[in-house]
């Protein structure tokens, strides 16, 4: 089964049919043993038990910025390979991207609450991680703007690669900004090393959460391809002659 | 009644159906407010005390924008025809769409304001009186704002021309929202004083943006 | 029932569009309005409708309801559709029936009439140009006025929507009702006929 064969939005869904459920239990399985692992990790010295939110927060946001790098691929695959079912995937994948995101900004935001006193601190990281948020309900608002998806697609694409190019631009002037303003204490995650008990179970979390957006990303593929499909028989019905 | 009812309810549909929805407006409502400390800087004392000045300008913002649309895409497609025609008075059918767009528009952003107040610095009491004062408000931006709308029916530029002409017009919702708000928060005045003008500013644009609206309408009609 | 107009005259943008127009159609006849491109067709139908104010003249509609307006006693069928393309195409119909009417017809024989009963349920943004024109004539069926005025009627129609469009207009005419159409062609019901403009 070649890369060519997922071409085919048929084949695509007959595939995913049968992985899908395999790949929902695994994820299952390793969410559950991180999730486990985590809970027996030992309490920071510093932070005590709520640095246990970083094994949620940390994998959340570094797949915030991964999803979008996904994006970005598939908008090349959209603009510039012409894969017929690259345009579904960058639809399926921004809803993900930005719950993915808001995961990370909510448990960033309880995580800081000890720290500052206040549920949000206009620190760098979060504040980057913010502007990542907005721009993803921003591909999210442009997708449904456009009535036709293959318009949208390359409408979104653009927009996609632009971010891509502009996440660093805008990470840097954050960063920059904030640095301006020093005063507020600034968190550190975990510690500039981190020990071994915390590794294991924050590996397995990301592994977990990657995988969670695998399966979620397919699904959410299958469900694109079937209502594109409705679509198409809708427009045929519509052109069919009256009896 | 049953026709007004069903402007209401096509209006509604058609606002949370096509293009982005109601996520727009609110969308467009938190990037305005998050765009803010990076102008100001992030010191949360100054947020805190400024934040219900944020949100009410968002709101404002948001509202304007929002409301380019409101006449002018029936007028595009002919529905304005049959509008005006009608044996609903114009007035009233005028008053039904922004009533649609209050709640397809407006109550989002109120929904929102909590959520938003938590990037502000805003504790509960700010929080609860920003939302309330944008509750009694809003529908004043929307039916002041909704003459604009209806002369941009005829200008057919729309967009920067609505919210030139519509902000002045706003400028006294704005100054007694922001006032209810703070009073509610720093106590120097009685929240009752500013809030009930903004209330009695509400009532009247109730009734001078219908027909202010429909006499632009039946003007403009070419 | 008779409508008759006393020597309207249209200005529009500043220019005379045309003046010292008389006409009268009693109830159960059609008057075919006609003249080149730019003559001023839609302009006279968009006066009668009440969208384009009169620079002179006196338009009556004697047996009518006393208390309405014409606008407020005729259908308006204009170059565009006034639909909502998210809606369905029977969501469009009864949003229509119930805001100008609202008396309960059934839509989907409505439909069935005009050529779209297999379009029921769809988005109307799926409809061709023919098809939303059938979609917006059946507007003129699901809620009863006395008087259509009509711009073109049959524009967008093929062979059997002009048929349609002639039998629907033949069925109002035999009700009483009285027709104003502007038209290039014939209109497939018999019509007096009042030229706009000097001939070509």
């Amino acid at each position: 089964m070649s890369l060519i064969d997922l071409a085919n939005p048929t084949r695509f869904l007959a595939l995913t049919a049968r992985v899908l459920p395999w790949l929902a239990a695994i994820t299952t399985v390793l969410l559950a043993i991180g999730l486990y692992q985590a809970a027996m990790a030992p309490d920071d010295y510093q932070q005590g038990a709520t640095v246990k939110i970083m094994f949620i927060h940390v994998p959340n946001a570094w797949l915030s910025m991964f999803v979008w790098g996904i994006m970005s691929v598939e908008a090349l695959g959209t603009l510039v390979w012409r894969h017929p079912l690259a345009d579904v995937a960058a639809k399926a994948a921004a809803p993900l991207g930005a719950a993915f995101t808001f995961l990370a900004l909510v448990t960033g935001s309880l995580w800081g609450r000890p720290m500052w006193g206040t549920y949000w601190e206009w620190d760098a990281r979060l504040t980057s991680v913010l502007i990542l948020f907005l721009m993803y309900l921003g591909i999210m608002a442009l997708w449904r703007a456009v009535e036709d998806p293959s318009r949208a697609a390359r409408a979104a694409a653009i927009l996609t690669l632009v971010g891509a190019i502009n996440i660093p631009i805008i990470k840097f002037s954050v960063d920059w900004w904030n640095t301006l303003h020093q005063g507020a204490s600034v968190i550190r995650a975990g510690g500039p090393s981190m020990d071994r008990a915390f590794l294991v179970p924050l590996l397995i979390m990301a592994v977990a959460f990657s995988l969670l957006f695998l399966t979620l990303h397919l699904a959410a593929m299958r469900n694109e391809v079937l209502r594109r499909r409705v679509r198409t028989l809708q427009m045929m019905q519509a052109s069919r002659q009256a009896a | 009644m049953t026709s007004l009812a069903a402007l209401i309810r096509r209006d509604i549909v058609v606002a949370l159906r096509a293009g982005g929805g109601a996520m727009i407006g609110v969308l467009f409502f938190v990037s305005v407010v998050v765009v803010m400390p990076f102008a100001l800087g992030p010191d949360l004392a100054l947020l805190k005390r400024i934040g219900p000045a944020i949100l009410w300008l968002g709101a404002m913002l948001a509202s304007l924008l929002t409301l380019d649309r409101l006449f002018t895409a029936d007028q595009e497609d002919g529905s304005l025809d049959l509008i005006v025609m009608s044996r609903t008075p114009l007035e009233l059918s005028c008053a039904a769409k922004a009533l649609a767009h209050w709640l397809a528009a407006g109550v989002p952003l109120i929904v929102a304001t909590p959520l938003i107040g938590i990037l502000l610095n805003l504790d509960a009491t700010a929080t609860f009186a920003v939302a309330l004062t944008l509750l009694v408000g809003t529908p004043a931006l929307t039916f002041t704002g909704m003459i604009g709308a209806a002369l941009a029916v005829t200008l057919r530029r729309g967009g920067l021309l609505l919210a030139v002409v519509v902000l002045p017009l706003s400028i006294p919702v704005l100054i007694f929202g922001v006032a209810a708000s703070n009073a509610a928060v720093e106590g120097a005045m009685p929240f009752g004083t500013p809030f009930s003008i903004l209330c009695a500013l509400s009532l009247v644009s109730l009734v001078v943006g219908p027909f202010a609206a429909a006499a632009s309408l039946r003007h403009g009609l070419d | 029932m008779r409508l008759t107009a006393q020597g309207l005259k249209c200005v529009r943008g500043g220019r005379d569009i045309f003046s010292g127009l008389d006409f009268a159609v009693p109830a159960g006849q059609a008057l075919a309005v006609t003249g080149i491109n730019g003559a001023g067709k839609s302009s006279l139908l968009r006066l009668m409708a009440g969208l384009l104010p009169a620079a002179g003249g006196a338009i009556t509609l004697e047996g009518g309801e006393a208390e309405l307006t014409l606008a407020e006693q005729a259908h308006y069928l204009g170059h565009r559709d006034a639909l909502k393309p998210s809606l369905t195409v029977l969501e469009n119909l009864d949003f229509w029936r119930e805001f100008l009417g609202g008396e309960a017809i059934d839509g989907p024989a409505s439909l069935k009439t005009v050529g779209l009963g297999h379009a029921v349920h769809l988005p109307a943004a799926f409809l061709s140009a023919g098809q939303r024109r059938r979609l917006s004539i059946a507007r003129l069926i699901a809620v009863n006025r006395p008087v259509w005025l009509l711009d073109e009627p049959t524009s967008a129609l093929d062979s059997s929507g002009q048929t349609m469009v002639a039998a629907l207009m033949s069925a109002h005419l035999r009700s009483g009702g009285i027709i104003l159409a502007a038209t290039h062609g014939p209109l497939g019901v018999p019509a007096q006929e009042l030229r706009i403009g000097g001939d070509a």
